[in-house]
């Protein structure tokens, strides 16, 4: 069997987007925490074009950008899908994955920001909480179905990373009245053991992303 | 062998790089389909329902569902009609890995910079755009190299998946070079995508639905007309 790494950052959701797929699907990894002031050149020659976490490396041969990876993994690993099998739920799938990659970086932008644009940031990203509870995730228990498929994954920073910025800058988004079925994805993603047992710490990223919030305000 | 002509529906409009994706998939495996075109300026009653969360064009239409996005619907075409065409995406995971990549690079990357061109008003801004450009087809231009091994397409014999997700820009940046007076495909800096370009224009699935320059710049010039000065 051909050997997997992992390299990742401990605070990033888009490393652990791939970290959680390969626990989900039991493939044995070895992890690099990467230091991204500080790029390795093993994570420079693996991933030229962005110089960017997650990159997965198997059998030597790199794949990067998350949901890229995510798509991969099914590929030589079938067991345990992250995406179904029937075409019309694959492009279900598919495009939620891309809503979350896309619409996700509105939480960023409320995160780093104040007065006005934090404002509009606010107001997308309920925007796109509201998207998401009233059309993406039904009655299920996940995204995909009884078991956590990719858009879960793709969706997985706003189980764990939002609460943590919501604290931060002193808004909350998530409210349990507003959206009781997203909420209540929270809680059941955060239960699977292998989600459970593979979370960063929460005061570590307090702490972290407090720092950052910082650094991002005070720099022009 | 056209199959599903009354089951599948397009809406799109003719101009639009991401519809042309669609037609060329839909081209490649032969499959029928009722072409619904949006009006400029309007969107349909179809188009709002069947594309709640963003209201845009390309949807395809299968037995009454939607599918929207793109290259989301290329790859529902590739994986529902499997045996009516040559495959879509690369059988192997790998490489298939590395098209989608290509794809991503260009939808997020590359696109995103080639149309901020026209709007662009400062010299300055609109030369580094173009220069970005370049850097980008110069990555793509080493794909290519990578993916083809030797043949005409990044799909090797046949169009693939990367072939649709950058070729659907060709009409657009033949656009571009008549309108702005510079070469987007350069023979002196991307020769193996210029012979590419030509490939692509020429082959069946596309050269019915590719649109004509001429009539891009047309479109264009009401599209994207310039705000009145002051």
């Amino acid at each position: 069997m051909e050997e997997v790494k992992l390299l990742g950052t401990w605070s990033s959701p888009f490393s652990y987007r791939v970290l959680w797929a390969l626990e989900l699907k039991g493939i044995p990894y070895q992890y690099t925490e990467e230091d991204l002031y500080n790029k390795s050149p093993f994570l420079v020659k693996c991933n030229p074009v962005h110089k960017k976490i997650p990159v997965l490396v198997h059998g030597g041969k790199p794949i990067c950008e998350s949901m890229v990876i995510l798509e991969y993994l099914d590929g030589p690993w079938p067991h345990n899908p992250l995406l179904p099998s029937d075409p019309y739920e694959r492009a279900v799938a598919r495009f939620w994955a891309k809503f979350a990659d896309d619409k996700g970086t509105v939480i960023w932008t409320m995160f780093r920001s104040t007065g006005e644009e934090q404002k509009e940031a606010v107001k997308g990203s309920l925007e796109m909480l509201r998207t998401i509870e009233d059309l993406a995730l039904g009655d299920k228990k996940f995204f995909g179905g009884e078991r956590i498929g990719m858009v879960d994954l793709a969706f997985g920073a706003l189980a764990h990373w939002l609460g943590v910025f919501e604290e931060i800058v002193g808004i909350r988004l998530l409210e349990p009245e507003s959206f009781p079925r997203l909420h209540k994805w929270t809680k059941n993603f955060k239960e699977e053991p292998a989600i459970k047992e593979n979370l960063p710490d929460k005061d570590k990223m307090l702490s972290n992303f407090r720092c950052l919030r910082e650094k991002l305000l005070a720099s022009p | 062998m056209a199959s599903g002509g009354g089951d599948v529906k397009l809406i799109g409009a003719w101009p639009s790089p991401f519809v042309l994706r669609a037609r060329i998939a839909l081209n490649i495996k032969s499959v029928g389909y009722e072409f619904l075109q949006e009006q400029l300026g309007t969107k349909s009653e179809l188009l709002l329902k069947s594309n709640p969360v963003h209201k845009k064009i390309p949807v395809l239409i299968h037995g009454g569902r939607p599918i929207c996005e793109s290259l989301i619907i290329v790859q529902y075409i590739d994986e529902v009609w499997t045996s009516s065409g040559p495959s879509i995406l690369p059988s192997d995971p790998y490489d298939r890995a590395i098209a989608r990549f290509w794809a991503a690079y260009i939808d997020d990357k590359w696109f995103p910079t080639f149309s901020s061109i026209p709007k662009l008003q400062e010299q300055e801004a609109k030369v580094a755009a173009v220069q970005q450009v370049y850097e980008g087809l110069l990555l793509l231009e080493e794909a290519f190299i990578k993916c083809s091994k030797g043949k005409s397409f990044f799909g090797g014999d046949h169009i693939g998946f990367l072939d649709i997700a950058l070729g659907g820009f060709l009409g657009w940046m033949r656009v571009t070079e008549k309108m702005f007076n510079l070469k987007v495909l350069d023979e002196s800096k991307t020769p193996n995508l210029c012979k590419w370009a030509e490939s692509f224009a020429a082959n069946n699935a596309v050269k019915d639905v590719l649109p004509e320059t001429e009539k891009l710049i047309e479109f264009a010039k009401i599209r994207f007309k310039p705000p009145s000065a002051d």
